[in-house]
């Protein structure tokens, strides 16, 4: 990759340690994924909030580039560990409460605005169609590549931060307008959230950094972001386009590879609990979710998260009312995907409908997991 | 053999080699090094100071943050060689100095687990 004199020679130190860092780490990506130069961004999305995740290391290390580092462009941030507003209903320790908070605050000096989501692309406007931004939240780098017209690399925690304080990106394949090279056809009849997320996954593992998909009707808001998450925890694959093209290879999703999918993440057929969100819930659909549960109440815990935007409108609107109503337990800032909040020693099981948390809940949480459709969960787990 | 460095380095050690790729954040612990996956190949086996081989890393960008920890906690491998270099682990090797190559499939296939190692960039 080639850099320009100013940024070689703040890859050499002349700008400072932080910056001497950030070119270090633009250097290596860059070269990753044959990038040829740096080009500017104007939005960077960061991951690595989540005490759960990035432990003491990443702590001290927020801590210690936060003295004099600033980030250059707008710079928003994923999901942190809790609420702070009900975190005392949770069994967290001290410690972690404390940790977290130093982490949000090493952000926060640093000019990051405290978001605490994993769906910038539902709360915020979005740019003009072509706008080079970076995000490091999987899901969002794709919904950002596919549906928003965006362009992304699948950014790691340190390249979205590398690219927040310098305001530049490698110039990949994936910024670029490049087609992929596989389509996977679709074979499923009358796919629900959960089939998108299976989906999504299975396009994770076998596509490279871009797919078609073909045979995709009807992707509501619900079924696209379950499509992204479990796209997103399985691959490298940054982006999908909807449609086929007869020049590429050509994979079926079909009934027998989706139970393959589903075989490897489902492991018990009943939760203790249920939690929705990964990614977060929107306005809309937690507005679809107050109608649905008309009438209703859940028979067990039901965990729901949503960014702390979306629950103040939904506040307004007496929305979380309603769901308090039904017995859910509204939760923003953080999301069910690496929660701490979930803990094996007082759950065993968890039922869910997204693929992504399941993932996550099963391998980081270490409990079992239950995977149905939403219209399933109301139907067997409420009254 | 025919490298292209991502991170430049020196390492010695044996290769522990895997055919799966590697999500980091939700297969790793950043502790001990162990892998907790129980679908991957190198299931209850440790990544420490070893020359990890595998194809690449998936998942979540959080996994930067996990080679990251795994140098601080004194778990993390002596080097890294994939045949596709991410983001993750790129951007994760950069910060905490793992050398990290990238080779091809040839290449790849003819590494055997548990043989003797050195990666030179140098």
């Amino acid at each position: 990759m080639e850099l320009t004199k100013e940024e070689e020679s703040a890859l050499k130190g002349d700008k400072g340690e932080t910056l001497e860092l950030a070119y270090r780490i633009l250097a290596a990506t860059g070269e990753a994924i044959n990038a040829d130069k740096l080009i500017p961004i104007n939005w960077a999305h960061l991951s690595g909030v989540n005490y759960n995740t990035i432990g003491d290391s990443g702590e001290e290390f927020l801590s210690k580039i936060s003295k004099d580092a600033k980030v250059a462009v707008k710079t928003t941030l994923n999901p942190m560990g809790f609420d702070i507003d009900n975190v005392s209903k949770y069994n967290l320790d001290k410690n972690f409460i404390e940790k977290q908070q130093s982490i949000r605050e090493s952000y926060e000096r640093m000019g990051v605005e405290p978001s605490f989501s994993c769906i910038p692309y539902e709360i915020y406007d979005l740019p003009n169609k072509g706008t080079q931004v970076s995000f490091a939240e999987s899901n969002a780098a794709i919904y950002a590549n596919s549906i928003g017209h965006l362009k992304t690399n699948k950014e790691s925690a340190f390249s979205a931060l590398a690219s927040a304080l310098t305001g530049k990106s490698p110039y990949s394949d994936l910024r670029k307008d490049d087609s992929p090279n596989l389509t996977i056809r679709m074979k499923i009849k009358q796919p629900n959230e959960l089939t998108f997320g299976l989906l999504g996954f299975f396009a994770g593992k076998v596509a490279d950094n871009s797919v078609f998909l073909s045979g995709v009707k009807n992707l509501d808001k619900r079924s696209c972001k379950s499509l992204c998450g479990g796209m997103g925890t399985s691959g490298t694959c940054g982006k999908f386009v909807l449609g086929e093209d007869k020049t590429t290879e050509k994979i079926d999703f079909d009934e027998k590879e989706m139970q393959k999918i589903h075989d490897e993440l489902n492991t018990c057929d009943k939760g203790d609990l249920i939690t929705l969100g990964s990614p977060q819930l929107g306005l809309e659909e937690i507005s679809d979710l107050v109608s649905i549960l008309k009438n209703k109440s859940f028979r067990k815990r039901c965990m729901i998260f949503c960014p702390r935007s979306v629950q103040n409108q939904a506040r307004k609107l007496s929305y979380t009312n309603e769901l308090e109503r039904a017995g859910c337990e509204i939760l923003s800032d953080c999301c069910t995907c690496l929660t701490p909040l979930i803990d094996k020693k007082d759950v065993d099981s968890v039922t869910t409908n997204s693929i992504k948390g399941a993932y996550y809940l099963k391998n980081s949480n270490g409990v079992d997991v239950n995977l149905k459709p939403l219209s399933q969960i109301i139907k067997e787990e409420t009254k | 053999m025919n490298l292209k460095t991502i991170v430049k380095g020196n390492a010695k050690g044996i290769i522990m080699k895997s055919d799966n790729p590697i999500n980091f954040l939700g297969a790793v612990d950043k502790k001990t090094g162990f892998i907790r996956d129980k679908n991957h190949d190198l299931f209850q086996k440790s990544i420490k100071d070893t020359i990890l081989v595998f194809p690449h890393g998936v998942g979540s960008s959080v996994g930067a943050y996990t080679i990251y920890s795994l140098k601080s906690n004194n778990s993390a491998p002596l080097a890294m060689m994939c045949q596709k270099a991410d983001l993750t682990t790129a951007s994760g090797c950069a910060l905490a100095n793992i050398p990290l190559v990238i080779i091809s499939k040839k290449e790849f296939d003819s590494l055997e687990n548990g043989k003797d190692f050195e990666i030179d960039t140098d």
